[in-house]
Parts: structure tokens; sequence; C-alpha cells
């Protein structure tokens, strides 16, 4: 019967991202809010481009996809320093960086297409306390080299263990400090900053969405008029 | 000036049989009047072929074949070259739209015996056809150098030691070096961009040529050359240009809208197209988790995977495809259309589709141990389709056939029909939404459902007898 069951249950999992087993918390990410993406731009630039370049944007791209003055995204956005025409490179080198923390931090151009907004919110949220050599885990990435950045903002969580078939598992985490954001601030903080992952993943999404009615309207009447002309024909065949 | 044209046009044509070509290709080729809804799918297979060589021709403009290069060349086309996102999601969902019209139109061809006496040449050259595709789709798929791409590859052509004795030789020459390396993506970007598209085209070419020599089968499975009128032509033929010209646009349109709909809101299909792991750079020092080929190369994954030996797997992947080559003397009735055959191969032929689509679904899942135990039945039955089809197919009795042609519904009287179901599945319902307000809303209809399910499974277990 445990068989069946079994075999039932695969029968309805679909290919979906790979999550390590945890539940995904729900990203809601919208690549049309051009605020959320700014402010995830200026969090990914404060937070993470010191380790994590994303190669595959210029400023210039991002100016022009959110309808934002060019100098604004210097002043406001980019590190100090970088032109327009400049892609988000960090300014750490490779060779420190796998010295530092044993492996070379990824670029996060992609990040969201391989991973998924849900993966990305659920990680950045999902860091606790533990011996490992950064201070912290991650439930959904085991062991990752990644220190937890954020901790100022989020505080510090504590793994609250239970015991499942016989085995230790995190059952859920507890806030033990405060950060200086409020769970509810912190939620949006990540969201932004996913948002403008996801965004980077593929520049061209919403060009391509507002795009696609109208070849889709066009093909429509392509098919209406098509039928037209094959009903006229084949009046003769039957 | 009119003048001038026409002698023009009479010049080359007294120096090219154009117009014979024409005639004898489109204007006064003979199609069977009944064709339905299955046979939009050849057509469409070669509207999906010039897709894939335009923007193909395009992406090699600025695509660069160099392990170092290449990921990114990609990510150059879909950001910074104009267009170029749609070029490449033409190209990627054009690779799968071609799997799936092709699957169809071989569907067609087993379902209506198209590749029975005097086809057998057709079908030989149709899985030629096929096989070069799924060489053209390996190939191709290896370019975006991601993670996919790489280890899918690695994967792929490491079968090839498992043969014995020459196995690890003839895999490193494939390779041009222990591993995949740039050695390879360089020669695979030769066959994927040139070799294997100018076998394609002959084969296509040939495919053609075959076909209209000994004219089309269709739904009723009868020659329509048996019934001529004064003129010689069949009478159940009607000329391929314009009818089927003009039909065919039909068809094209409703596939392009399909088409469009994934390139522009779907491009990646949930992973099913591109997959996700394949945004990340191939890195030769980190497998992934889950290694899983795109999905129309899964049921033959899933048969390789479902054998314990690695050798014998990789046995039964290559007769999974070439054991159909041989479908035209595998099956012994003398009845081509699934119409007038008895229920014995209705039902192998269902069993058979069942098998397909389970096999697909099993090979995108990671090897469990229920994968592996479905995988086995269902390969079993996969082969069983075709290894004892000499034994049941001599036992069927058949239906009487019909001398000329029938008449079946066609698509445009299906309409209705569908606007009835659709009512009977749901229900308008007054909803009181927040503000106090009610709006007539439609629900679905439980009671509706099943009787509509009810009828369904009716007709397929009628359809099967």
């Amino acid at each position: 019967m445990k068989k069946n069951l079994s075999i039932i249950l695969l029968l309805l999992s679909f290919n979906v991202f790979a999550s390590g087993g945890v539940e995904l918390q729900d990203a809601d990410v919208d690549v049309s809010d051009s605020g959320s993406i700014q402010r995830g731009a200026k969090h990914y630039v404060d937070y993470c481009l010191g380790c994590h370049s994303a190669k595959h944007i210029r400023y210039k791209r991002i100016a022009m996809d959110l309808g934002v003055e060019e100098n604004k995204i210097l002043d406001n956005i980019a590190p100090v320093g970088a032109g327009i025409y400049d892609q988000m490179n960090t300014a750490m080198n490779g060779h420190d960086s796998s010295k530092w923390f044993g492996t070379q931090p990824p670029d996060l151009s992609l990040i969201a297409r391989s991973r998924g907004a849900d993966w990305l919110y659920t990680y950045l949220k999902s860091f606790y306390k533990d011996d490992a050599p950064t201070g912290t885990n991650n439930l959904v990435f085991e062991d990752v080299g990644m220190p937890n950045v954020l901790w100022k903002l989020q505080g510090i969580q504590a793994p609250v263990y239970e015991t499942v078939d016989g085995r230790e598992v995190i059952g859920k985490l507890v806030m033990e400090k405060a950060g200086t954001l409020s769970e509810k601030e912190f939620d949006k903080f990540v969201t932004d900053l996913v948002n403008f992952l996801v965004y980077i993943g593929e520049p061209v999404q919403l060009e391509r969405q507002s795009m696609g009615k109208y070849v889709l309207f066009f093909l429509f009447m392509f098919i209406v008029i098509a039928y037209l002309l094959k009903r006229e024909y084949w009046k003769d065949v039957h | 000036m009119k003048a001038r044209m026409t002698s023009c046009g009479n010049w080359v044509l007294e120096r090219f049989p154009m117009s014979k070509l024409w005639n004898e290709h489109m204007a006064q080729y003979y199609a069977p009047k009944n064709f339905n809804f299955w046979y939009f799918f050849g057509s469409l297979a070669l509207l999906v072929l010039v897709n894939q060589l335009v923007t193909g021709i395009l992406l090699t403009m600025n695509y660069k074949p160099d392990a170092k290069l290449a990921f990114d060349s990609v990510e150059y086309i879909m950001r910074d070259v104009p267009w170029g996102w749609l070029v490449r999601y033409m190209h990627s969902t054009g690779a799968s739209a071609f799997f799936l019209v092709v699957y169809l139109h071989m569907f067609r061809g087993i379902m209506y015996g198209s590749f029975k006496q005097p086809r057998e040449l057709i079908w030989i050259f149709g899985m030629l056809i096929f096989f070069c595709l799924m060489a053209e789709a390996f190939t191709g798929y290896l370019l975006p150098w991601g993670q996919m791409s790489y280890w899918g590859a690695q994967v792929i052509i490491s079968l090839f030691s498992a043969i014995p004795i020459i196995g690890d030789d003839l895999s490193l020459w494939i390779r041009g070096d222990y591993v995949i390396a740039d050695a390879t993506l360089n020669r695979f970007f030769a066959f994927h961009v040139i070799a294997i598209p100018l076998v394609l085209l002959l084969l296509i070419f040939l495919h053609i040529v075959a076909l209209h020599e000994v004219g089309s089968n269709n739904p009723d499975g009868i020659e329509i050359k048996k019934h001529k009128d004064a003129n010689g032509i069949p009478l159940d033929g009607i000329a391929f240009h314009p009818y089927y010209t003009v039909k065919d646009l039909v068809g094209v349109g409703v596939f392009l809208f399909c088409f469009a709909s994934v390139i522009f809101y779907a491009p990646d299909m949930g992973g099913y197209f591109l997959e996700h792991a394949n945004f990340i750079p191939a890195d030769p020092l980190k497998t992934p988790e889950h290694i899983a080929p795109v999905w129309y190369f899964t049921p033959f994954y899933a048969i390789l995977r479902a054998v314990p030996d690695k050798f014998a797997g990789v046995i039964a992947m290559g007769a999974s495809v070439c054991v159909l080559f041989l479908l035209p003397w595998l099956d012994r009735s003398p009845i081509k259309s699934v119409r007038y055959r008895s229920g014995i191969y209705k039902k192998a032929l269902f069993l058979f589709v069942v098998s397909f689509v389970a096999l697909g679904y099993l090979g995108t899942q990671s090897a469990t141990e229920g994968v592996t135990t479905a995988s086995r039945i269902f390969s079993v039955i996969y082969f069983g389709f075709f290894l004892l089809m000499p034994i049941y197919t001599s036992w069927e009795k058949g239906k009487p056939i019909p001398e000329r042609l029938t008449e079946q519904g066609s698509l445009e009287e299906c309409i209705p029909k569908i606007v009835d179901t659709f009512n009977e599945v749901t229900v308008k319902k007054p909803i009181k939404a927040a503000d106090g307000t009610t709006a007539v809303k439609l629900r679905p209809n439980p009671s509706g459902i099943a009787s509509v399910l009810i009828r369904f499974l009716k007709r397929l277990k009628a359809s099967l007898d």
C-alpha cells in the first residue's frame, strides 16, 4: 500500500525547482514594480555586490528599463566610480574569495532563473546560528559558504529541534536577537532584493509580455482570415 | 514592360521545368479529400524546420563556440543583441515544437497505417529524419554550455564507453578529450550547424519525393487511385494547391498562436523547454544533483535507466528507436487504418501511447525505486507493442472496409459540441461580493463534470472495441 501511495505521489510531483526538502515560502515579486526593483538594486549594491558580480547587466540597461535618469542610477545606486556602461562587476577577485570562502561566490545575473524567486526568498530568510566557520547555516542550503550578510537587519535566528522518526531535525527558527528591521520590514527588504534578481535574470521579460498580446491578436486575426479563405475554397469540395 | 516581363519569364521556363514541378507537386498533386486534424503536422514540421534554419543562422552570427565564451555569448544574445532574445526563444521553443509535431506526425502514420505497402520507404526516410533530428537536438543542446548541456552530454557520451572492448576509445574519439571540453563543443557546433542539417534536408527531400510518387494515405487507409475519372484524376482526390495549401494555412495560424504563447509568456515552460540548471555555466567539477534530458528524450532515457546493466540499457535504448524502422514488417495485418482494425490492435495501440507518455514522465524524475519499477513495467509494454505485433496482428479479423473515402465530422462541427460540453460542466451561480453586490459567475458543476467524464470513458471504451 505504501509503495502504491508513493507511486501515486510521485505521479503528482512535477518538474519544479529543487528545494532540499524544505517547503519554500512564496516570494510576492512583481517585475512591473519599478520602485521595488530600484530599492532591490540599491540593496544589491549595498549588501551583495561586494562579493557577487552580476556581469550580464549594465547600469545603463537598468536605467533604460526602469525609466530612471542615468545620473540618478549612478548617484543613488551604482557604487562610487562605476560608469553607466559598466556591468555590475564585483571588486573582489576570485583568487581571494576562494581562499576566504572555499569557493568563488557565483555571479548572480541568472540566479533567479536557475533557483527561482521562492527559493531565493526562502534562502535569504533561512539563516540560523550554527557552529559552522561562518557562524551560520541555512535551512535550504546546508553548509553554505556564505555568511548571513543581512544579520544586522534581520537579527539572529536560532533553530528549534524536534524529533521526527527518531532523527533530530530543525522544526522552526526563532528570533534570538532582534535586528534593526521589524519582521515585516525585513520581508519587504528581501522581496525587493529578489524582485531585482528576477528582473536581471531576464531584463526583457516585461517587454516580452507586453509585446505578446499584440502578436497573439495579430495571429488570431490571421487564423480568422485563413479560416474564411479555407471555407471559401472548400465549398466546391463538399 | 509587360511583354518584357513575359519574355523574361519564358526565358526561364524554356530552360527550367518550373511549371512542370509546380503542377506535379502542388496544383496537380491529388491528395485524398478527407484529411483530418492529424494531417496538419507534416506541413507544420516543414514550417518548424524553416524556423530552426532561419533563427539558427541568426544565432550563429553572435554565438561563440568556445568553452570560455559560449555561455556568455548566449546571454549576450539574450540581452545586448537587438531582438536576440526573440530569435533565441524561437529557436529553443522551436526545438521542442519540432519534436512535438514530429511525434504527432509519426503517431498519425502508425494510427492510419501510412507505413504499409506501398509506403514503406517513406516511413524509412521518415525514421532516418527522426534519427537525424535526435542527433541535431543532442548536439545543439551542448552549445549553450550550461550545467545541463555539459552533464547531459557527459552522461550520453559515456554510454558509448559501455560497449565492450572499443567503448573507452570510442567515447574518447567522440569527445576529442577525456571529458566534455572545448574540443567537444567545437565539433558539436560543426555537426549542429552544417553536417546534420545538410543530411536532414536531403532526407526531407527524399521523404517528399517518395511520398509524391505513391501518393498520400488517408484516415480510411484505402487507395484513392483505385477509382479515377476519365481524365485519370482520382475521384476522391483534390488538388493539393489550392485546397490543402489554404487548409494548412489555418493549421499554421493555430500552431503559431500556440508557439507565440509559449515564446512570449512561458519560454522556459516551467523548466521543460529550458531547464533551470542550464542557467548555471558548465562546471566540470560540480555534478548537478539530478541530471535529466529535455522532455523529448525522456521516454528513451527512462528505458535506458530501467535496465539494470549499463550496456544492456544502451542496447535497449537503441532498440527502442530502431524497432520503429521495422514497423512495416512487424505489422502483419493488411488493413491500414485503425478505423477498420479489430479491438486487439486498438487496445495495443492505446497501451503503447500510455506507455510512451508514462515513460516520458518517468524519465524526468530522479531514479527512485518506484520510478525504476514503473519504468520497467512501461518499457515491457513499449517493446511488447512492437515485438508481439506479428502475433496479435495475425489474429486480427478487422471490419468491412469501404470502397470510397468516408466523410467524418470536421473540426468546425465540433465547436457546438464543445460549447455544449462547456455549458454542462459549468453552472451560473449568484455570488455575493464583499461589498454586498451579487454577481452571476461561472462555477464548475460537479455533476456535469461527472457525467461528461463518464460519457468520455464510455466512448473511449467503445472506440477500443
